[in-house]
């Protein structure tokens, strides 16, 4: 099995994708000579030119809304916007406009539309380079969201996004960018609305998204010096939701702990402590914890800024807590 | 600065309706009555408002009808179309039958969005109309989006939006502007400019005097046109270069297309900001139906004997209308995702489907 970078993984999806489909192009700030913000689409301009890896000018709610009429007029675009703090500027046209066109018209549109984008914290860029606002778009009826947090699957997922009948919000973390992962030698899609088990367990079941995937399986490897087994599982993708894999796992270990980079306060683990409690109310032994960054704009000293998000030990610390519990 | 084409003349005054004519005058005769559809149309809509049968928010565009019944004439059956709250006329003007505007307007399974949709969403895929948009300004920039797909797949189609002088000073008029003519897309804008955004009037919304709307365009450097909309050929014709351009690749046309709302912003809106008198004098001077039947110089029996086959097709979709079957209410639900998948390497033109 080769071995590629996130960065790398999500470049074959789209690479591998545009070979054999015309129906692929893709718009976005500086993404053609300057392969995009994070270098993700490196070389793509060389390989498939300027008609179909296009720079825009900035222009958040033309990059979203041409990518909306170019998808109802049958092709399969894929937009970047270069931060998740600007989807806030195309928020009119992913909430009432691609969400929206297939039920307003009696189902007489599809909006086959990607958005991919990127986000979070860790390099102190300060509050508008670092948010991680996947829960606002699992509001909108209409719209798919996926976050992904390995190579293997930011890879699979991706295909399957370009290829959903729908419009999908594409969240990448930027911290993720360089990390390694094995990927299986031929695209192996991955369905929207799949969780995965990283890691089985027995005492507590941590629901994890983007970074803190990661940063709970090394607060697992830690519980574990302790005698804990944890369980870690990533609902990959946040809408439509695997509540069924997610639902079992918390049936089996009686405990549940989430955790997201985003704030807590109406964070995606609101929404998932609220299924869990509904799907395994009889079976749980404490109540879910949740885990996510503090209730602030995110500040720049470096000190401050890894004050508010959250880490493994904090993953840690409420994997306790729910066990502390009788 | 891009050239200011002054096609055709836009001083208002009787000369320069005396316009070019290259319609034939039956088919002159087709689209008066297909204007005489929309107005009568829309007052039954007001009537029926009014009786307390239809439910929601709804605009006319009474006194707008040689923008809608113009711009569309000039347009291949390929071409789109995204049009605004004030949709009825650009719908009928693009193909839709009344009955099935009619029964979208009552809620029902045989309206054109099957009920999903209302007066502000009428959509008709099929006859290339993309949606009507109740956010102001939110189809120009798919209207852009369509253009792109047609400029990538080569194909000979323009993507055309109607939109208000109030639209043109929304961040989604001007990022679609830019692009368009950044990347010379063939789609045409269309501006009904009727000098009113609900009850604000130019002088409180636009920094340009209406007659000089065109510099929104000079300023990207895209080419303008300036239209008198109460003349049916003048927008015809317009539209007719306007689309020979953006589809030859030279880009896009901005229109400023002069127009009157004859009515309230809304049906029942008791219009306290303008004066009665306003209303009444455009009535008199400006009724592109009035130009136009003096244009043909048809009798009054002619006249009377259109009026009646469009009044008998109106108060049919009305029949039509109500005895369509109500939606099942859970079937709110149906449209909300689609299935599938769009296949890698599929060579399917288009993602829209026939409706059901
Ligand atoms: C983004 C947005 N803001 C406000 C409104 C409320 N609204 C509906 S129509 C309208 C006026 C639009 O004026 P114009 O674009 O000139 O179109 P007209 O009504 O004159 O046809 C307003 C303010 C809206 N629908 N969308
Ligand atoms: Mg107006």
């Amino acid at each position: 099995m080769p071995e590629l970078t996130y960065r790398e993984a999500v470049r074959d999806a789209l690479s591998q994708a545009m070979r054999g489909d015309d129906r692929i192009f893709m718009m976005g700030e500086d993404i053609a000579e300057m392969g995009g913000s994070m270098g993700v689409t490196t070389g793509m301009v060389a390989e498939f030119g300027s008609e179909r890896i296009r720079n825009t000018p900035i222009s958040e709610i033309a990059i979203v809304g041409a990518g909306i009429g170019a998808a109802i007029q049958g092709m399969l675009p894929v937009v970047e916007i270069m931060y998740e703090d600007f989807l806030t500027i195309s928020m009119e046209q992913l909430v009432n406009q691609a969400a929206k066109h297939r039920t307003m018209s009696g189902g007489q549109i599809k909006v086959p539309l990607t958005v991919r984008t990127q986000g979070g914290a860790g390099w102190s860029p300060g509050a508008q380079h670092a948010q991680q606002l996947e829960s606002w778009f699992v509001h909108v009826p209409g719209l798919k969201v996926v976050f992904a947090s390995t190579p293997e699957d930011v890879r699979g997922l991706l295909w399957s996004s370009i290829y959903d009948p729908n419009p999908v919000i594409f969240f990448e973390h930027r911290t993720l960018y360089p990390i390694k992962g094995e990927v299986p030698d031929e695209i192996v899609p991955i369905p929207l609305g799949k969780a995965r088990v990283h890691l089985e367990g027995t005492d507590v079941t941590v629901i994890a998204t983007g970074r803190l995937v990661h940063e709970s399986l090394r607060a697992a490897e830690e519980a574990e010096q302790d005698g804990i087994s944890v369980e870690v599982v990533d609902p990959r993708t946040l809408s439509p939701l695997d509540s069924e894999t997610l639902i079992a796992s918390v049936r089996k270990t009686t405990r549940c702990v989430t955790a997201h980079e985003a704030v807590v306060q109406g964070g995606f683990g609101a929404e998932l402590a609220a299924v869990i409690q509904h799907g395994a109310f009889d079976y749980l032994d404490a109540p879910i914890e949740r885990v996510g960054a503090q209730f602030a704009p995110l500040a720049f000293a470096p000190v401050m800024e890894n004050f508010c998000v959250p880490h493994a030990a904090n993953v840690l610390a409420a994997i306790h807590r729910t066990l502390a519990r009788a | 600065m891009a050239p200011v084409a002054q096609v055709p003349a836009t001083d208002s005054g009787e000369k320069s309706r005396a316009s070019a004519g290259t319609l034939s005058d039956k088919r002159l005769r087709e689209l008066f009555r297909e204007m005489l559809l929309i107005r009568r149309f829309e007052e039954k809509v007001e009537e029926r408002f009014r009786a307390g049968d239809l439910p929601g928010f709804l605009h006319v565009a009474i006194g707008q009808e040689a923008v809608a019944s113009g711009v569309c004439e000039a347009l291949e059956p390929d071409d789109v179309i995204a049009s605004t709250h004030r949709a009825h006329a650009h719908t009928i003007a693009k193909g839709t039958p009344v009955n099935a505007i009619m029964a979208e307007m009552y809620g029902k399974n045989e309206g054109c969005s099957q009920g999903y949709g209302g007066s502000m969403h009428l959509y008709d895929v099929a006859r290339g109309n993309m949606g009507a948009n109740a956010v102001v300004g939110g189809g120009l920039p798919q209207i852009a989006g369509a253009a792109l797909a047609f400029k990538l797949r080569k194909e000979p189609r323009v993507a055309v939006a109607f939109f208000g002088d109030g639209a043109t000073n929304t961040g989604a008029f001007h990022e679609s502007m830019n692009l368009a003519q950044l990347w010379k897309l063939p789609v045409l804008f269309v501006l009904e400019n009727n000098g009113w955004a609900e009850s604000t009037p130019a002088t409180q919304q636009l920094p340009l005097a209406v007659e000089e709307m065109g510099q929104r365009a000079a300023a990207y450097g895209m080419t303008a046109m300036e239209v008198d909309g109460q003349d049916l050929e003048a927008v015809v014709e317009a539209t007719r270069s306007a689309r020979d351009h953006a589809v030859s690749g030279l880009g896009p046309v901005f229109m400023n297309v002069r127009t009157y709302r004859f009515t309230g912003h809304y049906v029942g809106d008791p219009q306290v900001y303008r004066d009665k008198s306003e209303v009444r004098q455009l009535r008199e001077t400006q009724d592109p139906l009035e130009l136009l039947r003096a244009r043909l110089g048809m009798t009054g029996e002619e006249f009377e004997r259109i009026d009646a086959d469009v009044m008998a097709e109106v108060d049919g979709s009305v029949a039509f209308a109500q005895a369509g079957t109500d939606p099942d209410p859970q079937d709110a639900l149906k449209w909300v995702y689609a299935e599938g998948s769009m296949e890698h390497g599929s060579k399917e033109p288009l993602s829209t489907e026939p409706r059901a």
